[in-house]
């Protein structure tokens, strides 16, 4: 049991002031920007709520909104059921269990601009395996350049290949928590592998699971250098999501106003994802 | 061998192609890769590295990315381990709010805060600075530090505090002596993680540096636009990029695998 103890403040304090300083002072000027319209030199005019009611009803926003929710989407029901597989499939114990986590970490491990620039690398026709391979070898026409839907693939490709690896590492992590007498106990029973993964391996896998969901949601929602490394947002608008369309505004354009109403928008929308996916997925343990 | 080992075996190679094609890269010539598919170098070469040693522009680009990957993992790692001992061990007002707030900063897209960032640590005249690129990058890594190294001492079991301060220990004293050896691998596993997220970042320390602490994936982008397409210089600098991720992967192996034993992460 936790004791009631009110100095604890005192041990937060360092992390409050830092995040504080970190989060408030630019929220805040966020916040001022969504609310004012500027035309240079520092003078400012009063604008209310107008830029937050114009993105939302923009063509431009509900489309990029879409694009990224369809990503976030595939995604997820890719990496977790695979990461999952995977996870199930590896060692328990034995030298080849460190080989593997450092193995499937490294992709993690790699600058995010370098893996843009890598798969860029990867993917050139006539230069890169994976180019050479499908047009030359296996003569499927393929280049990314011009074909939205190439694009498409290469870039849900190149996130499952950067992220499936935190999902396994998680779920391992859940996986190998299981003590022994639990299979045992299943192999008396005569369970059937399903049976097993469904009541012992899935509920313990629970807590890392919410996790690694949750990590995924927020990181898939908020990606931005890989595909601006990769694709740029095209051919077209076909792959520009959220956070290239808002760079586009903020530093292309330079139209603050909007682009920080829209930066609150989708700050406010991964908020309320992640919330009620976090109390969902937290209401059984409360009760 | 098992069938179900082959698995882990293909996702392997899977992840393994597209590095194995940023190294064959890096060791041929620009001719070499312009004019036509070769599976390995037919030219081996080593002038694409020999550029980057040779070149301050772009060996610095490395020194200052270590810099500041390790002044973050430090700072973040030293302030987070009393704010997670505070959480695991007291209940005190407001404290689960602070660490809802906390989490919430991991989810704000850096694309949002690139711009307020810049005016701000121009302002405390941190700007360029391996300092600043430090700092901001605690946005992110200290609320995962925190929740990482909760769950390491919350599976420390509390006697042990109650027996140290019996046995006429101080708090500073137990903590240091007796507490963090006991979740080093908590330590180890914290540290990792703020590595590396500090390691691949590139939006908030590109915004925040100009020349002085400008980071080597920042040279990157700039050497691909300027020089024209070098790709084999590019992969070069790209192959050195994932050099010191494997290096700290390698350390911390075991304190991964034994982090991943206990079941927490």
């Amino acid at each position: 049991m936790k004791t009631e103890n009110q100095r604890a403040w005192f041990f937060v304090l360092p992390v409050l002031l830092l995040v504080a300083f970190n989060a408030l002072v630019p929220i805040m000027t966020v916040v001022n920007y969504s609310v004012q319209e500027t035309f240079g030199n520092n003078v400012f005019f009063w604008q209310g709520l107008d830029w937050f009611e114009q993105i939302l009803r923009s063509d431009r926003f509900q489309a990029a909104l879409g694009r990224q929710f369809l990503f976030t989407f595939l995604i997820l029901i890719i990496e977790v059921p695979l990461g999952i597989i995977i996870a199930l499939s590896m060692p328990r114990k034995g030298i080849w269990v460190p080989v593997c986590l450092v193995l499937m970490a490294l992709p993690m491990l790699i600058p995010w601009n370098v893996v843009g620039a890598m798969w860029n690398i990867f993917t050139l026709p006539k230069i890169g395996l994976l180019g050479y391979l499908m047009n030359d070898v296996l003569g499927i026409s393929y280049d990314m350049t011009q074909n939205p839907f190439a694009a498409w693939v290469t870039i849900i490709v190149m996130d499952v290949w950067h992220w499936t690896s935190l999902v396994v590492l998680l779920s391992y992590a859940g996986l190998v928590s299981i003590p022994d007498a639990y299979f045992q106990a299943a192999k008396i029973d005569g369970a059937s592998p399903w049976k097993v993964f469904r009541y012992i391996q899935l509920p313990k896998m629970k807590t890392v699971l919410t996790i690694a969901i949750l990590l995924r949601f927020m990181d898939s929602f908020n990606i931005y250098t890989e595909p601006f490394v990769l694709t740029g947002g095209g051919p077209g608008n076909s792959t520009t999501l959220l956070s290239i369309d808002l760079v586009k505004i903020a530093l292309g354009q330079f139209d603050l106003g909007p682009a920080a109403a829209m930066s609150l928008i989708y700050f406010a929308i991964t908020l309320l994802v992640s919330w009620l996916f976090y109390t969902l997925m937290t209401k059984d343990d409360a009760k | 061998m098992r069938k179900r080992s082959l698995i882990p075996i293909l996702y392997i190679a899977f992840l393994m192609l597209p590095i194995y094609w940023l190294v064959a890269m890096s060791f041929k010539t620009t001719n070499e890769i312009l004019s036509g598919f070769s599976l390995f170098p037919q030219t081996f070469t080593l002038e694409n590295y020999r550029v980057i040693f040779t070149d301050p522009t772009w060996y610095w680009g490395y020194f200052n990315s270590i810099i500041y990957v390790s002044l973050n993992t430090v700072i973040s790692v030293c302030v987070a381990l009393p704010a997670a001992y505070a959480f695991s061990r007291y209940r005190f007002l407001g404290d689960k709010q602070l660490f809802f707030w906390l989490l919430t900063n991991r989810m704000a897209p850096a694309a949002v805060f690139a711009l307020p960032f810049f005016q701000l640590y121009s302002s405390v005249g941190l700007f360029d600075t391996h300092l600043a690129v430090a700092l901001a990058h605690c946005l992110f890594n200290i609320p995962l530090a925190v929740w990482i190294l909760e769950g390491f001492m919350g599976g420390v079991p509390k006697e042990l505090d109650e027996t140290a301060y019996v046995d006429g220990y101080s708090f500073p004293r137990f903590f240091v002596t007796i507490f963090l050896p006991t979740i080093k691998a908590g330590v180890g596993v914290a540290a990792f993680f703020c590595f590396m997220f500090s390691w691949v970042e590139l939006l908030l320390a590109k915004t925040l540096t100009a020349v002085e602490a400008k980071p080597i994936a920042a040279t990157m982008t700039k050497t691909a636009s300027s020089a024209g397409y070098e790709l084999g210089l590019l992969a070069a600098a790209g192959t050195l990029t994932i050099i010191p991720g494997a290096i700290v992967i390698y350390f911390v192996r075991n304190y991964i695998a034994k982090g991943f034993a206990l079941g927490r992460v």
